[in-house]
Parts: structure tokens; C-alpha cells; sequence
């Protein structure tokens, strides 16, 4: 392998896993607060995908990108009253079981809205265009991802460390029922979770199908559970976790498909998965969790 | 409370089975005619299998696994490599050839299907030693991660000279009789409710209760863990290999995770910790998807063409039903309860004959009484 192929499939890799990150934030935000996987995550960003093309056919680019973000946030948030508020009570099953449920509605709706075949993902020409670094190619949506999903998580932190409700959050996070009783306001809290995680999926999703040129009802299904093995291999419940951890499955995934096993490229996901689980249950970054009788 | 007589129970059930079999021999007798009607019982009968096995694992030992599809891909190659007829395997096999051992492996279908169940099983057993330690969610996702790696494996080039990888396998024969089906998969459920009812059984139940009240009763959690994730990782595989016979061809994409949710679905529908719930609810699941076609094609009243009625809206109707049963009648149709002639008379009393003879002065409430 040549060093200028080398620097291209690394260009690639850091791109995807810039994407993964920024999807992957939403998983381990929705999992710190409500211990739930929220397996309607990816499909969320799928319908994202769908917002765009349907956005930019009657708006121009810089109207668009905020109008699919706000549709985004706003599906997000639906899901969460409908799908998860009623559930709080109940066993972590049924609310899981909802989420599976929420993602199979959602999945073919799209299919009955948008038909099966894939669509073309609109090119938004900025973004499309080819840069030239010595031999290495790369368009502006791959160069930029890794910077924009940096400087995106370092105000997420910034948001979460230093304001009222990051520290609401936190609270939530550590303990549900005792932050209840301090008087926050739990149903706010979790909704902005949701905004947050739609947020950055919409903004993931962008940036994902720019590169991948068409969107379909299932797109959503592998990228979504890629992205929760990202979040546990961070250590669920840590932001920079998840990033590290989306960035290691995007290099790791474009490093197989360059020495041609793209076949397992799926697989190599879920056995970073199993080992971790196995021998790191709380991930990289994740809090040791003491196990009450 | 009142209870029928043990006769007249079993009487009954011999009617139900009688009665079950007749329209079967009918519908078989008339083939041509019935056909559809059949092949919806067919792939009924056989995700009933998934759907006990499930149960097994997710209602009854508490253990919430997301690997079926796998499991159901593993038996499915299996019954398909071994029952393909060897003179129609260079036609299947005809861009990269079959491995030489394969060529002339061959079995009857009912041996296939056992060794489809028992590599499923051994699979499960690999699987379940690391896995198993883990808790509820994170047993969800390591076993789904499972079911994806298998069909990562299944599809690979590197191992086209055994299943063919993306091309799938195609001439699998069909079952010799329609009976075959529902015997077998009556036979599967029989053997998982003996299990079910046995001490074994007891100690799954006691595991789901509450894991450490049952270690401190002598149960050794992670033996009994293991053995219901092999006994439902068998009866997972044979089902997929009714499937692949079934079916008549398969290929890796027929084992996405969306048959692990269809199989939730059905599970969650006839009540997670209910055999006879989720044999009603893959009957249920499999027919209404049918019921509910009308929804697809285009309605017409006078000239005016309702405008939502298109293809894929029978499956957003669908799925929206599915969501109101998870979200508010969470216990699914039978909840933990099973079937039994005596709920159905106490049913039938409370709901039809009360009604006609108010003054009888029942207890306050009256539900379970």
C-alpha cells in the first residue's frame, strides 16, 4: 500500500468515524438518562436523510440544512412523549420493546411514504467540492467532518459542564429519583436530551449521506446499531467516549474495507462489541457501576 | 371455584385437535384452491417454534436475547446443504463449485432438520459461556451482535464453497406433506412445554423471579442460564430449518434483524411468559398481516380514489397496532396465563352467562374468581 492510498483510506476512516461519533452522542445520552437503548435512533437519522432530499427540492441549501435539523429535533421529541413518556414506570423490557416497535413503525413508514428504492441523496455543491493535498483527494464533506463533530462535542461539553441544565442532566443521570425530589424537572430534562441527540443525528446524517449518495428505508438499521456499539465501547453514559469510539469503528471499518474483507466489516463491529463486553463491560471511559441486592 | 371434570376436558381437547386436523386434511385435499390459505398456516406454524423458543428464553427465564435470526440462519444452511439433491447441487453451486466434502453429504429431512437444531444448539452453547454473564440490555445487543456476525459469515466469499455466499441456495426441496409441518412443529412446542413444566422449568422460572433468592436456593444460575439458551437455541435452529423447506431458497439477507423483531413482535403480542400467547400470536401476526392487505390496494368509493390507500400502508397500520399493544395493553393477549378449558369456562361465565342472571350475587369484581 502506497503511502498516498494509505492517507486517502485514513482521510476516509476519520470521516465516517466522525459521523458514527456524532450519532453515537445520542445513543449514550438517551442511555445515561433513561437506561434505554434506543434502538429508533438510527432510524431517526435515516428520516433525516429523507427530510433532505424532500428540503432541498423546494429550498436552497443554507435554508435547508436548518429546516431538515428542526424536523429532525422535532420527530425526535414526538417519539420520546409518545413512544417512551407512557413506559417510564414500566420494566426497562417494555420500554426497550417500544423502542424496537418505534423503529419498525418508523421504517415502514418510509417505505410507504418514500417507496423501497433507495433515493438519490442531494449534493450540496460546497460540500461536494474535491480538494487537492498533494496526491490525496478528498471532497470538503470529508475533511470538514472530523472538525465539525470536534467542535460540535467540545460546546456539547462546554453546554453539559456549565449550564443549568447540563448540570440537570448530569444529576439525572447519576440518580433519577433522588434529582426528582430536588425539584428538577424530569420531563424537561429528557426532552432536551432528545433535542440534543436529534441535533447531532441530523446533523451526523448530513454529513454520512453526502458521502454515501442514496438513502432507503432500512439505511438507518446498521449505521444506528454500529453507532450504540460505538457509544459502549466509549463506555455508555461518557460523551468523549462515544466520539473515541465512533472514530475507532469508522478507521477499523475503513481499514478492513481496504484490505478487501468488506464482507466482514459488519462483523468486525459486533466482535469489538462482544470482546469489550466481555472484558470492559463499562467501556473505555465508562463508571464502574456497583451492583445493588 | 369452579372446575370442569378432568374427562370432559380431555374430551374437549380431542375435539379442538380433531377439529384441527380435519380442516387441515381439508385444506390439503384442496390444494390447488387453498394453497394460500396453507402456506400462511405453514410459516404460522413454524415462527410459533421461534416464537415458544423466544419465550423460553425471554418470558420464562428472563433472559433477553436479540439472536434468533442467527440461530434460525445456522439451521436453515444446514437443512438446505444437506437436502439439496445431489444431482441438482453443480446447478446451485454453478459459479464457484461446492466443497469437496459436501458434495455428496446428504440426509432426510428429519435428520437435517435435528442436525440444523443440534449445530444451532452447539453455536448457542459456544456463544452462551462469555455472553450469558451479561445483564438484560447488554445480552439484547451482544446477542444481536451475534446474529449479525453469523450472517456476516454466511454471506462472506471465503466461505462460497459452502453456502454459496451472496448468490444463496436455491432447489431446497419441499416437505413431503403439509402434515410434516405442523407435526413437527407441534412436536417442537410438546417437548419445550415438558421442559417448561419439569423441574428445569421450575428453575428458569425461579431465575427470572429473582436471580440471587434462587442461587440462594440451590440454583446454579449460570448451568440453568446456559441450558435454556441451548434448549431455545435448538428448537430456534430446527424452526429455521423449516424455514429454509419453507422458503425453497434462502440467502443471507432472508436472516436480517428484522425477523428477530417480527419474532419479538409475536412474543410480545401473545404475551411474554405465555407458550399457548405466543402460539396465537404468530397466527395472529402471520394472518392479520394478510387481513390487512386490503389496505394496499387502491380504494374507490363512487369515483373518488381515497388518497392513503397505497402499497406499504397495510404495514404502517400494522406496525401502529403493534405499537398501541406494546404501549398500552403491555401484557399481550394471554399475559403470563396460559390457555386452559377452565379459564375458558370461567371467561365464557363471567362475560355471557352473568349477564343473563344478574341477581347471583358473584364476588365483588369477579375477574379470576
Amino acid at each position: 500500500m502506497t503511502l498516498t492510498t494509505f492517507l486517502q483510506h485514513g482521510l476516509t476512516g476519520i470521516s465516517l468515524g466522525g459521523a458514527y461519533a456524532l450519532i453515537a452522542i445520542g445513543y449514550t445520552m438517551v442511555y445515561g438518562i433513561l437506561r434505554l437503548i434506543n434502538f429508533a435512533h438510527g432510524e431517526i437519522f435515516m428520516m433525516a436523510g429523507y427530510f433532505m432530499i424532500f428540503a432541498i427540492a423546494s429550498f436552497p441549501w443554507f435554508l435547508a440544512i436548518p429546516i431538515v435539523i428542526i424536523a429532525t429535533v422535532i420527530l425526535g421529541v414526538l417519539i420520546e412523549k409518545l413512544a417512551y413518556k407512557p413506559l417510564r414506570s414500566a420494566p426497562r423490557m417494555s420500554i426497550m420493546i417500544s423502542a424496537i416497535g418505534v423503529s419498525y413503525l418508523l421504517q415502514n413508514l418510509a417505505t410507504y411514504l418514500f417507496t423501497a428504492l433507495p433515493k438519490g441523496y442531494p449534493s450540496i455543491p460546497f460540500l461536494k467540492k474535491i480538494f487537492q493535498i498533494g496526491d490525496v483527494s478528498a471532497s470538503l464533506v470529508t475533511i470538514i467532518t472530523p472538525f465539525l463533530t470536534l467542535a460540535l462535542v467540545y460546546l456539547l461539553i462546554l453546554l453539559i459542564n456549565h449550564s443549568k441544565m447540563g448540570m440537570a442532566m448530569r444529576s439525572v443521570s447519576k440518580d433519577f429519583e433522588t434529582s426528582q425530589l430536588m425539584g428538577i424537572k424530569i420531563n424537561q430534562v429528557i426532552s432536551m436530551t432528545f433535542i440534543v441527540g436529534s441535533f447531532l443525528a441530523a446533523i451526523g446524517s448530513i454529513l454520512y449521506f453526502t458521502d454515501r449518495m442514496t438513502v432507503f428505508p432500512f439505511s438507518g438499521m446498521l449505521p444506528g446499531l454500529k453507532c450504540f456499539v460505538a457509544a459502549v465501547l466509549g463506555g455508555i453514559g461518557s460523551i468523549p467516549g462515544a466520539v473515541i469510539g465512533g472514530f475507532i469503528l469508522g478507521i477499523g471499518e475503513t481499514a478492513l474495507v481496504a484490505m478487501g474483507y468488506s464482507t466482514f466489516s459488519d462483523a468486525f463491529t459486533f466482535a469489538i462489541l462482544i470482546v469489550m463486553l466481555l472484558f470492559r463491560p463499562t467501556g473505555l471511559f465508562g463508571e464502574k457501576e456497583v451492583d445493588k441486592v | 371455584m369452579k372446575k370442569l371434570d378432568f374427562k370432559l376436558k380431555l374430551l374437549l381437547s380431542l375435539i379442538l385437535a380433531a377439529i384441527a386436523l380435519a380442516l387441515l386434511a381439508y385444506l390439503d385435499a384442496n390444494r390447488g384452491q387453498y394453497s394460500y390459505t396453507l402456506s400462511i398456516l405453514e410459516r404460522s406454524a413454524i415462527y410459533a417454534v421461534v416464537a415458544v423458543a423466544m419465550n423460553l428464553l425471554t418470558g420464562f427465564t428472563g433472559l433477553f436475547s436479540l439472536g434468533q435470526a442467527g440461530f434460525m440462519a445456522i439451521g436453515a444452511y444446514t437443512v438446505a446443504i444437506l437436502t439439496i439433491p445431489v444431482e441438482a447441487r453443480d446447478a446451485v453451486y454453478y459459479v464457484n463449485g461446492i466443497a469437496d466434502g459436501l458434495a455428496n453429504a446428504h440426509l432426510p429431512l428429519w435428520a437435517a432438520l435435528i442436525v440444523g437444531g443440534i449445530f444451532a444448539a452447539v453455536l448457542g452453547w459456544l456463544i452462551g459461556y462469555p455472553v450469558l454473564r451479561l445483564k438484560s440490555d447488554y445480552l439484547a445487543i451482544a446477542t444481536l451482535g451475534f446474529s449479525e456476525i453469523i450472517r456476516a459469515f454466511i454471506s462472506a466469499p471465503q466461505f462460497d464453497r459452502i453456502t454459496n455466499g451472496s448468490y444463496g441456495l436455491k432447489s431446497i426441496p419441499s416437505f413431503p406433506s403439509t402434515f410434516m409441518v405442523f407435526g413437527v412443529s407441534a412436536l417442537c412446542i410438546f417437548l419445550m412445554v415438558m421442559i417448561l413444566r419439569s423441574s428445569y422449568g421450575r428453575a428458569f422460572r425461579a431465575i427470572r423471579e429473582d436471580e440471587t433468592a434462587a442461587e440462594a436456593m440451590g440454583i446454579n444460575l449460570s448451568k440453568h442460564k446456559q441450558m435454556a439458551f441451548v434448549i431455545s437455541c435448538f428448537f430456534t435452529g430446527v424452526a429455521g430449518g423449516m424455514l429454509a423447506v419453507y422458503m425453497r431458497s434462502i440467502d443471507a439477507k432472508s436472516f436480517q434483524i428484522g425477523l428477530t423483531y417480527d419474532i419479538l413482535l409475536i412474543v410480545v403480542l401473545g404475551g411474554i411468559g405465555s407458550v399457548t400467547g405466543s402460539i396465537l400470536g404468530s397466527f395472529l401476526m402471520t394472518a392479520g398481516r394478510e387481513w390487512l392487505r386490503f389496505f394496499d390496494d387502491p380504494l374507490m368509493i363512487g369515483d373518488f380514489s381515497v388518497p392513503l390507500f397505497r402499497t406499504g400502508f397495510r404495514m404502517v397500520i400494522f406496525s401502529l397496532i403493534l405499537m398501541a399493544i406494546v404501549l398500552y395493553y403491555r401484557k399481550g393477549l394471554m399475559g403470563t396465563k396460559e390457555f386452559s378449558w377452565d379459564g375458558l369456562y370461567r371467561f365464557l361465565r363471567h362475560n355471557l352467562y352473568l349477564r343473563w342472571r344478574k341477581p347471583v350475587a358473584g364476588p365483588k369484581g369477579g375477574d379470576g374468581q
